[in-house]
């Protein structure tokens, strides 16, 4: 399906020629996976961390390209799942219908994150994190206490009468789709002129304003694009669960888990945190299905993982296993200097030239 | 109804102390270190364990408690800013250290999930359910005791930060590390010793949390979300302003309390939208965000 499209995706850090097979490879292998495990306990494995590549990217759109670290998605992730459910209980949809209401929860995803952007992206580093959080505890409390979000025991989704097989199938496919498509975004983003204006923004914002790019709007765009896929996929998790409660759709775990995939992966790159979701979506799957380790230990390893991965692996895979690979192909040449920066973003930030504002910025800072 | 406004605005101020010694441990430490540690609020509810597993397990009284448990959280403190927190550097240490905190919490809250499980406990000594009748309003001893302990510790940090030469190092690295480091004073010692004073408070914020409200391993994220909140308000760094944001905060939503206890909680995060789209340094800063 959207094989050809990903083919075109470049690994920001890796070269070579083997890229193009290797993605072409690697949507092969995302088609035909629930053809080859049909087993409903393994896709479900598939589904859900579909879902968290989409969200995942979603994430990086915004906070990887702007170095804003949002702990707010799941805002957009829960709206998203309650739009869908409200709308379906409201207006009797039921059946395959309910996900035309999809674009209703990108919508509305879209349109929280007009205000929560305009008031969250006022300030910076720290107090922006802690904004976030606060809206999200915020959402979480209406989603608890308003008259017709279902108070703690949330909503149910209209039913599906599917078998297990197809029905993990179907979503598998629906998630997938999502999850290319948002990769499609975020690599256009990406190359876009947009992008480099949010990269500047995150090398340094002042003088990229200083520059020309007009801040404010160009965050907010960001927020509003990733607001409305994590709504999005919000809505498909909820419609594949079937349930939706405060807990578990405003979870501050989410928040956390996206960071964590992003940091794994390598925190701007769009293949990073889809490396990241990959690997940690199953691991956490896999870790809650074991009964000796279930419930709070997850929650302990999740953390214990998190620690290691920020403190020994901070730049992520992606960049650090770049630079492992030119590391191995200059040696013994050393006429050919390695590329030092090719960290997230590093070389592409100012676009045009400053004269001697190296001189003057140095010694104002 | 103005009884009820009057014993809100007195339940308000209590309580208020109490928040003010757990937010000016984070306000400090965010001074210190530019750093916004996430796990304070599970390292009260943590403090409040400890003080619940002394009293029930050995019999000591939570208050006296207090010279086991401030001791134990210090060298926490000491331990979380040497294993985790020294070892980050560079540009976007910011960002990772508030990760490495959200992920000491995490940790801390599944090991005391672990331990205690998801059932509500609170410490109740046998003086926590007493009231006394004064000037008309009946107010719990544990309030009243709870507010001396904590105005005796919040002087006693006052002293430590201004009267000490400690304090004076503190305040100089707050103010200028570059300049600290400059004159000869440790950082690094400062910022780990802030640390482990930063976590201590929290041994007695949670006792007295735990004394006063029933608890879980989940009650941080409420908790931490408020502390936030009012040290934002207060302007990051200033104690003084942690100090008076959290006797407003919680006089306050003591106040809503008594219209709309559903919504109360809900003015902490309006009150901190309303104060940043006006005055991005909080009520008391003195800088805005710092360039980055």
């Amino acid at each position: 399906m959207s094989g050809t499209r990903r083919r075109e995706t470049p690994l920001v850090t890796v070269g070579g020629a083997s890229k193009g097979g290797g993605l072409l490879a690697l949507a092969v292998a995302a088609v035909l996976f629930p053809l080859v495990f049909s087993n409903p306990g393994i896709t479900n494995y598939g589904v859900l961390t579909m879902i968290f590549v989409t969200a995942a990217t979603g994430w990086n759109i915004f906070s990887g390209n702007t170095g804003y670290i949002s702990l707010g998605q799941a805002v957009f992730y829960g709206s998203g799942a309650y739009a869908m459910g409200i709308a379906a209980r409201d207006w009797h949809v039921e059946g395959t219908q309910v996900f035309a209401l999809l674009p209703l929860s990108g919508a509305v995803g879209a349109l929280i994150a007009v205000p929560f952007g305009l008031v969250a992206l006022r300030v910076r580093r720290h107090t922006f994190i802690v904004i976030t959080l606060a809206v999200f505890f915020i959402f979480q409390l209406m989603a608890y206490n308003f008259w017709f979000t279902g108070g703690s025991s949330g909503l149910g989704s209209p039913f599906l009468s599917w078998p297990p097989v197809s029905y993990n199938r179907s979503f598998y496919y629906i998630a997938l789709a999502f999850a290319a498509g948002s990769v499609l975004i975020a690599w256009l983003v990406r190359r876009s002129r947009f992008g480099l204006q949010l990269r500047a923004i995150r090398d340094d914002e002042d003088r990229a304003r200083g520059l020309g790019v007009k801040a404010m709007r160009v965050k907010l765009s960001a927020f509003v694009i990733s607001g409305a896929i994590t709504a999005m996929i919000g809505a498909v998790w909820f419609y594949y669960l079937n349930q939706v409660e405060p807990q578990t759709g405003f979870n501050p775990l989410f928040d956390l888990t996206l960071v964590l995939m992003a940091f794994l992966g390598g925190y701007g790159s769009v293949s990073g945190p889809v490396l990241g979701a990959l690997l940690i979506e199953p691991l956490t799957l896999w870790l809650n299905t074991q009964p000796a380790i279930s419930g709070s230990v997850s929650e302990i390893v999740l953390g214990a993982i998190f620690l290691v991965v920020v403190l020994f692996l901070p730049r992520g895979i992606v960049p650090t296993g770049g630079e492992l690979i030119t590391k191995l192909r200059t040696r013994g040449r050393p006429a050919v200097v390695p590329a030092t920066d090719i960290g997230p973003a590093a070389g592409s930030a100012p676009p045009s030239p400053r004269p001697g504002s190296s001189v003057s910025s140095g010694g104002a800072r | 109804m103005a009884r009820e406004i009057a014993q809100a605005i007195v339940d308000g101020i209590l309580v208020g102390g109490v928040y003010a010694l757990m937010a000016i441990g984070l306000t400090l430490i965010f001074g210190v270190l530019d750093i916004i540690n996430i796990a304070q609020g599970v390292l009260v509810i943590l403090g409040a364990y400890l003080s619940y597993s002394l009293f029930t397990k050995a019999h000591i009284d939570p208050f006296l408690g207090l010279l086991i448990t401030i001791p134990a959280m210090f060298v926490l403190g000491v331990v979380i800013h040497w294993a985790f927190i020294r070892r980050l550097r560079g540009t976007e240490r910011t960002s990772m250290t508030l990760l490495v905190t959200y992920a000491v919490a995490l940790i801390i809250e599944g090991v005391l999930f672990k331990i205690y499980g998801a059932d509500n406990v609170q410490l109740s000594p046998s003086y926590a359910n007493s009231t006394v009748h004064v000037l008309g309003f009946y107010i719990g001893w544990i309030y009243i005791w709870g507010f001396v302990l904590a105005v005796a510790l919040v002087g006693a940090l006052y002293a430590l930060l201004y009267r000490t030469r400690f304090g004076r190092s503190v305040r100089a690295t707050m103010q200028d590390e570059t300049a600290a480091r400059l004159v000869g004073i440790d950082v690094n010692r400062v910022a780990a010793l802030t640390f482990g004073i930063g976590v201590a408070v929290t041994a007695a914020g949670g006792m007295l949390f735990g004394a006063t409200n029933a608890f879980n391993a989940n009650s941080g994220y409420d908790l931490i979300s408020r502390l936030l909140s009012i040290i934002i308000l207060g302007g990051m760094g200033s104690v003084g302003g942690a100090l008076g944001a959290s006797l407003f905060m919680l006089t306050l939503e003591s106040l809503v309390t008594v219209w709309q206890p559903t919504w109360a909680v809900a003015v902490y995060y309006a009150a901190l939208v309303i104060v940043l789209l006006y005055r991005p340094t909080g009520l008391f800063g003195r800088k805005a965000v710092r360039a980055q």
